[in-house]
C-alpha cells in the first residue's frame, strides 16, 4: 500500500471501530497526508511512507508553550511514559514536541487504522498528563494542532 | 562516519543540515550507490563461489576414484604375490605409485580449493552484514527524509490554519468539552427514554381514554355497526 492507496481507501472506509477518520492532503507535500479523527480535529495525525516504515505523527504542543522551570521534568516524565503508553513514543521535531507511532509499510488498513485513533487518543491523554508543566501562548505565538 | 552520528549533525544543523544529508553525493543517492556496488560484489563473489565449490566437488570425486582404482590395484598386487609372480606385482605397484602421485596432487588441489570456498564463503557473509549495515543506514537518511517532509507538512498546517491555532491546552479544552458535551448528549437521551418511552405512551393513551379494552370493545362495536347497515 502506497501513501495514495490509504488516502483513498481510508476515504472509503465509513468508520473504523466507531471512529469517523478523515484524510486531507497538504498542499504542496505529496508524501505526507493529514488523517483526522472525528471529534479530536484539532489534533490531526501526519501519514508518510518511507521503504521501511510508516509514520504517523501527532503535534503536541510548542517549545514556547513549556514552561522552562519545569522543563527538565517534563522531558524526563515523558521519557517514563513512552514505554507504558501503548504504540506510541514522544519526540521532538524542530520546535515542537510530538507524540508517533512507526509501522511496517506492510501493515493493514485496520492496523493502520488502529494506528491513528491510538495515537490521537494517546495525544490527549499526553496533553492532559503533561498540561501543568505547560504556560499559556503568548498572543500570537499560537500552534496549529 | 557513524550515520547516526550524521543525522544528529544534521538534526543540530537545522532544515540546512538535513537538506545536506539527504541531497545528492552525500545521503540518500551516495549510500544507495554504495548498496547497489556491494550486491554487485556480492552477486560476483557468490558467482566465484560456487565455481570453486565445483571445482572442489569434481576434485573430492577425483580423489574417491583414485582411492578406489588403488585399492582395487594394491588387491591385484595381493593377487599376484599369491601366485609368486614378482614381475606382474612389481608392474601393479609401478601403476599405483603413478595413482599415488596423482591422489597426492588432487589432494594439495582439493586442500587449495577448500581453502579458497572457506575465504569466498566469510567473504559472502561479510558482504551480506554489510548489505544490512547500509540498509539501516539507508533506512536511516530516508526515515530523517520522511520526517522532514512531515515537519514541513505539520508547519504549512500551521500556517494554514492561523485562524482556528490554539494552544496544547486550549485543544485538550475543546477536546474534552466536547467529549463532555457528547456524554451529555447521550445520558439526555437515556432520560427522555425512560421518560418518554413504552410505560409513559400507555399513560397517555389511557389519560386520553384509550385502553386496551376500550380499544377492543370499540373496534367490535364498529365492526357490529358496519354489519348493520
Amino acid at each position: 500500500m502506497n501513501l495514495s492507496d490509504l488516502a483513498l481507501r481510508i476515504t472509503d472506509m465509513a468508520s473504523y471501530d466507531g471512529y469517523k477518520l478523515e484524510c486531507q492532503p497538504i498542499p504542496g507535500i505529496a508524501d505526507v497526508i493529514q488523517i483526522t479523527v472525528q471529534g479530536f480535529e484539532e489534533l490531526p495525525a501526519f501519514v508518510s511512507f518511507t521503504d521501511a516504515q510508516l509514520l504517523c505523527i501527532t503535534n503536541l504542543f510548542l517549545e514556547s508553550e513549556v514552561n522552562p522551570d519545569s522543563r527538565g521534568r517534563m522531558l524526563e516524565e515523558m521519557l517514563e511514559l513512552n514505554i507504558p503508553m501503548p504504540l506510541s513514543a514522544f519526540s521532538k521535531l524542530g520546535d515542537r514536541f510530538v507524540i508517533f507511532g512507526a509501522m511496517s509499510p506492510h501493515s493493514s488498513l485496520e492496523d493502520i487504522c488502529h494506528e491513528i485513533v491510538t495515537l490521537t487518543e494517546n495525544a490527549v491523554e499526553a496533553i492532559d498528563a503533561l498540561k501543568d508543566y505547560l504556560v499559556p501562548l503568548p498572543v500570537g505565538k499560537g500552534g496549529s494542532r | 562516519m557513524n550515520v547516526l552520528k550524521r543525522i544528529i549533525d544534521a538534526v543540530r544543523g537545522g532544515a540546512l543540515g538535513i537538506a545536506e544529508l539527504i541531497s545528492e553525493g552525500n545521503g540518500i543517492e551516495a549510500l544507495e550507490h554504495q548498496l547497489l556496488e556491494v550486491q554487485d560484489n556480492l552477486n560476483l563473489v557468490k558467482h566465484e563461489l560456487t565455481e570453486v565449490m565445483a571445482k572442489q566437488m569434481h576434485a573430492s570425486r577425483e580423489i574417491a576414484s583414485l582411492k578406489i582404482a588403488i585399492s582395487e590395484k594394491e588387491q591385484e598386487v595381493g593377487a599376484a604375490l599369491d601366485r609368486n609372480d614378482e614381475a606382474q606385482a612389481l608392474v601393479i605397484a609401478e601403476t599405483i605409485s603413478v595413482l599415488d602421485k596423482e591422489l597426492e596432487s588432487e589432494q594439495q588441489v582439493h586442500t587449495i580449493f577448500l581453502g579458497h570456498v572457506s575465504r569466498l564463503r566469510a567473504m559472502v557473509s561479510k558482504t551480506e552484514r554489510q548489505i544490512k549495515d547500509y540498509q539501516r543506514q539507508l533506512h536511516m537518511v530516508k526515515t530523517t527524509e520522511s520526517l522532514q517532509k512531515a515537519s514541513t507538512a505539520i508547519a504549512e498546517n500551521y500556517t494554514a490554519s492561523k485562524g482556528k491555532m490554539h494552544s496544547a491546552r486550549d485543544s485538550l479544552d475543546i477536546i474534552q468539552q466536547r467529549q463532555q458535551r457528547a456524554l451529555d448528549l447521550l445520558e439526555a437521551e437515556e432520560e427522555l427514554e425512560a421518560q418518554t418511552g413504552h410505560k409513559t405512551l400507555d399513560e397517555r393513551l389511557e389519560n386520553a381514554g384509550i385502553t386496551e379494552a376500550t380499544m377492543s370493545a370499540n373496534a367490535v362495536l364498529d365492526r357490529i355497526k358496519s354489519s348493520r347497515s
